[in-house]
């Protein structure tokens, strides 16, 4: 674990992507549904999974919509990224979802699928 | 980051859930950009004030937490979608959007917020003294603190910019350590630059330079000229600040701003050769640019509409002092607690293109508002487009 943006702890299914995550267009607010084909996880949902994805982009006004997400039960429990980024960093602070950067060796050994448990406490990410 | 036993205190809850939450996004932005403290703050300027920009996400996040949050150091905000005292003659915009508009604006005034709803800060405020420590979050006044009012701010984010309101603190980032130096010197190569000029180089500093940029070849910009270069760099990228300097003999990467990079920006932004409407500002006119306006104008009227944006503040000075009545007289229609930047008045059902002599102003209207952009300096459009 290189470095905790948000603490916390969390428990979930790990849904990777390898593209970067505009989260004020790319993401359904109220479902949690990607609706942006460019996408490679297109059509799956972020609610309640452990969202391993490279970093954010676009409009820092998607830290609202991780905000909404939360708010209507449509959140990842918890981000992994490789960058931080200020609008997924401040979105996650928001929303109080657990946010961690790891190093690209890390992000690489995560797999989609995995069930993974992070503790910030602790600094640990199992397997 | 090291935090203090206050801070951690309040970072675990101790201080009420609101503070944890804005102590949580201080933490979590500090920790992105390599911060290792905090440091106190003494004005907040917050973004994400447009309906049209924070939806009703941001709309509701502001209600809820107006409920019990208050700002503990001066704050003002940025502006919101349109004018109130204007909305009338606007027939195109719902009430759905003004409902929420009302909405958002009341929730920040309850949290105790100066209701300046402008992008200029340092146009309706004397500046605090050198070096004191802001937290700005709109980006031309990020930038025109650090750069030209000696002040020190990140480029905060709306919620970074919120939680230092709320809390009185922000990440001790690079930009407010005094030792910062710039990589990078930006040649200016043009002669006579206009403020559209000014405004093609900042939006070419952004993109090239990264969190700050030292500027040679430019012999003291008037105002108008400095707002525009300030507009353009924040529209752009990441960069924060720049500094004059007199000779490029330093160590630093060089790079020139000439006819063809100038010319890329141009033909970039500018989609039309004409506009059905004129806007002024963005950012909002100071008082002193209304004042040139108004001297321009004399004699002359505009051929078609033109929005002239600046603060209320500045409105009311402008009132006062009677530049007002002669832009007016021109047909001119004055709009404050808004601008060019994202706002409904300019409807793309109703308008197909708009000159304007802002770069920050042309970008949005051509990527968020989907209109055709007529770029020119304002002698220009006094010159083609008054009589």
């Amino acid at each position: 674990m290189s470095k905790i943006i948000v603490q916390g702890k969390a428990q979930g299914t790990v849904l990777k992507t390898s593209n970067p995550i505009n989260f004020l267009g790319a993401v359904d607010k109220q479902t949690g549904v990607i609706r942006d084909k460019k996408y490679d996880i297109y059509e799956k949902s972020i609610k309640n999974t452990v969202l391993v994805f490279p970093h954010g982009i676009g409009s820092s006004v998607g830290a609202y919509t991780i905000y909404s997400l939360k708010s209507h039960q449509s959140a990842p429990v918890a981000m992994i990224c490789q960058k931080a980024d200020l609008t997924v960093a401040s979105g996650c602070a928001l929303a109080n979802i657990p946010m961690i950067v790891v190093s690209n060796e890390e992000f690489e050994s995560i797999h989609d699928g995995n069930q993974i448990t992070i503790d910030t406490k602790s600094e640990k990410i199992f397997n | 980051m090291d935090l203090t036993v206050e801070e951690k205190a309040a970072l675990n809850g101790e201080q009420g859930e609101t503070l944890q939450t804005a102590y949580r996004i201080l933490v979590a932005t500090g920790e992105a950009t390599n911060a290792e403290r905090l440091v106190p703050i003494k004005w907040a300027h917050l973004s994400g004030v447009n309906y049209n920009t924070i939806g009703d996400a941001g709309e509701e996040f502001l209600r809820e937490i107006s409920k019990d949050v208050r700002v503990k150091v001066k704050t003002t905000v940025n502006p919101m979608g349109f004018d109130f005292d204007h909305i009338s003659e606007f027939k195109h915009i719902d009430d759905e959007f003004v409902q929420k508009q009302a909405s958002i604006r009341d929730s920040y005034i309850k949290m105790g917020v100066d209701p300046t709803f402008s992008c200029t800060p340092y146009d309706i405020f004397d500046l605090p003294e050198k070096n004191t420590q802001v937290s700005f979050a709109e980006s031309n006044a990020a930038i025109f603190a650090n750069s030209l009012g000696d002040l020190k701010t990140n480029k905060e984010s709306a919620f970074s910019a919120l939680a230092s309101a709320i809390t009185g603190k922000s990440p001790y980032s690079d930009l407010r350590k005094d030792d910062m130096t710039a990589p990078m010197t930006i040649r200016m190569k043009m002669d006579n630059p206009s403020e559209l000029d000014f405004g093609m180089l900042g939006f070419f500093a952004g993109k090239v330079g990264d969190t700050s940029v030292n500027i040679s070849g430019v012999s003291k910009p008037n105002r108008r000229s400095c707002k525009a270069l300030c507009g353009g760099m924040g529209t752009s990228g990441t960069c924060a600040k720049f500094q004059f300097v007199d000779s490029d003999e330093d160590t630093s990467e060089k790079v020139d701003f000439g006819k063809e990079e100038m010319n890329e920006i141009f033909d970039e932004l500018n989609t039309t050769d004409k506009g059905d409407l004129i806007t002024l500002g963005s950012p909002q006119l100071g008082l002193e640019e209304i004042s040139d306006l108004s001297k321009m104008l004399k004699g002359r009227s505009f051929k078609k509409r033109c929005m002239v944006f600046c603060s209320r503040a500045v409105q009311n000075q402008a009132r006062n002092l009677d530049y007002t009545n002669e832009i007016e007289r021109a047909g001119g229609e004055i709009l404050s607690d808004c601008c060019t930047c994202l706002t409904p008045l300019i409807d793309k059902n109703e308008t197909d293109s708009v000159t304007t002599n802002s770069i920050k102003g042309a970008y949005y209207l051509k990527n968020s508002t989907g209109v055709d952009v007529n770029l020119k300096p304002l002698s220009k459009i006094i010159e083609d487009e008054t009589q």
